[in-house]
């Protein structure tokens, strides 16, 4: 019952943690709840869905197709979790005016919210197939070890679910005019961790050449990956104990790419698109 | 200078850049002689929540090409914190894990749905 508690709660709490940043960060946005609702919804039949045809994408590819698919999956949160930011970037004052005036959510536009809800369906569907598959010997084990899952399964998520909930209430706790910039910077790094591990599992399929895949440095003595403290650190921030080149590349050329984009877009006069969408 | 060239990209399309540069840097990956060495194929089973063998002695520096037969009938997930790799295997089937050249030493890696009896380390020497 412990082990099922202890897999759930991570896998559920890796999800829940991106899901969380992503609901603070888009504060104030209309129909963000429903995105991400939709988002935790499709992401779970996609787990579902991807444990179904776990050995079919395993074997895909020579063997690569799990690291490939992960890659992928890794890819649209990048690119969905970049355009929020960049989005919220040109029009976080004006949100940020508004629910002061009338501590009301702005309508958006329909392809910020569906960004928002790809990036959650993205951590959950990742997370999510690895539960499903963890289920599904439950069938045939004897009742009363299957009971003991069931139950280490559901302390899991709850747990997992409440940290989750913990970092959202946290981040919202941060007065308004402080809110964007912080979640902007959060996001960011969290895209750029997402982009590294996306470099790890192509690296792992074994497509990154040897001269980018050399590891940096090993910083575990000092933090740990596979403590709490460096998983924490690893699933937000995208810490590394053994980084490689690949790995370094990528964090540092999304966390520009995003901040750079940002930047641009904040300089030049924007108009919210209100009720359009 | 950075900042004005960005600029110029239309920004509609600017979040799909992260992307194309994975794309990129894939395809360019793809096509590198890495992906062509010879890979030395090593087999390991799981049966009754178990490694077989628990103990794999393989060469230093050369990559491996790992094929994991899981003969029970529930998923595993085949771990290795030092190897930094982890691939869940349904019950029933069999799937590949690639390991770059190692130096020398031993590893260890276990069966995170099991870790209380499946565990195992390989030996590069």
């Amino acid at each position: 019952m412990l082990a099922a508690l202890v897999i759930v709660f991570r896998e559920v709490l890796e999800a829940g943690l991106i899901v969380g940043v992503v609901l603070a960060a888009s504060r104030g946005v209309a129909g963000r709840g429903r995105a991400v609702g939709l988002g935790i919804a499709a992401g779970i039949a996609g787990s579902v869905l991807v444990a179904a045809f776990a050995s079919q994408i395993s074997n895909a590819f020579d063997g690569r197709g799990q690291e490939l698919f992960a890659a992928a999956v890794l890819a649209l949160a990048v690119a969905m979790l970049a355009w929020h930011v960049v989005w919220m970037s040109e029009h976080a004052r004006e949100l940020t005016q508004r629910m002061r005036a009338l501590g009301a959510a702005v309508g958006s536009g329909a392809r910020s919210v569906a960004a928002i809800g790809l990036a959650t369906f993205s951590a959950v569907m990742r997370e999510g197939s690895e539960v499903v598959l963890f289920l599904t010997g439950i069938a045939m084990q004897p009742a009363e070890t299957a009971a003991g899952i069931v139950a280490g399964s559901l302390a899991g998520l709850a747990l997992g679910a409440s940290v989750s909930a913990a970092l959202y209430l946290g981040l919202s706790a941060i007065p308004l005019r402080r809110l964007f910039s912080v979640t902007g910077i959060l996001v960011t790094l969290l895209a750029a961790g997402l982009a590294a591990e996306a470099v790890h599992q192509i690296s792992n399929a074994g497509l990154v050449p040897g001269w980018l895949d050399v590891t940096l440095w090993d910083s575990s003595w000092l933090v740990s990956e596979s403590g709490p403290i460096g998983r924490l650190l690893a699933i937000l921030v995208g810490y590394r104990d053994h980084p490689t080149l690949a790995q370094l590349a990528a964090y540092v050329g999304t966390a520009v790419t995003i901040f750079t984009l940002s930047r641009s877009v904040h300089r030049r006069p924007a108009a919210l698109a209100v009720g359009r969408g | 200078m950075l900042v004005s060239m960005t600029s110029t990209i239309n920004r509609r399309w600017s979040p799909l850049l992260p992307v194309a540069l994975a794309v990129l840097g894939f395809g360019l990956a793809a096509g590198s002689p890495r992906a062509l060495a010879a890979e030395l194929a090593v087999e390991i089973s799981i049966k009754d929540h178990k490694f077989q063998p628990a103990t794999l002695n393989v060469p230093a520096g050369t990559p491996i090409k790992l094929t994991v037969r899981n003969l029970d009938d529930t998923a595993e997930e085949f771990e290795s914190y030092e190897l930094k790799f982890e691939k869940v295997i349904a019950g029933k089937q069999t799937a590949v894990v690639r390991l770059k050249p190692l130096e020398r030493g031993t590893y260890s890696f276990f069966g995170e749905y099991h870790a209380d009896t499946a565990t195992g380390e390989l030996i590069a020497e």
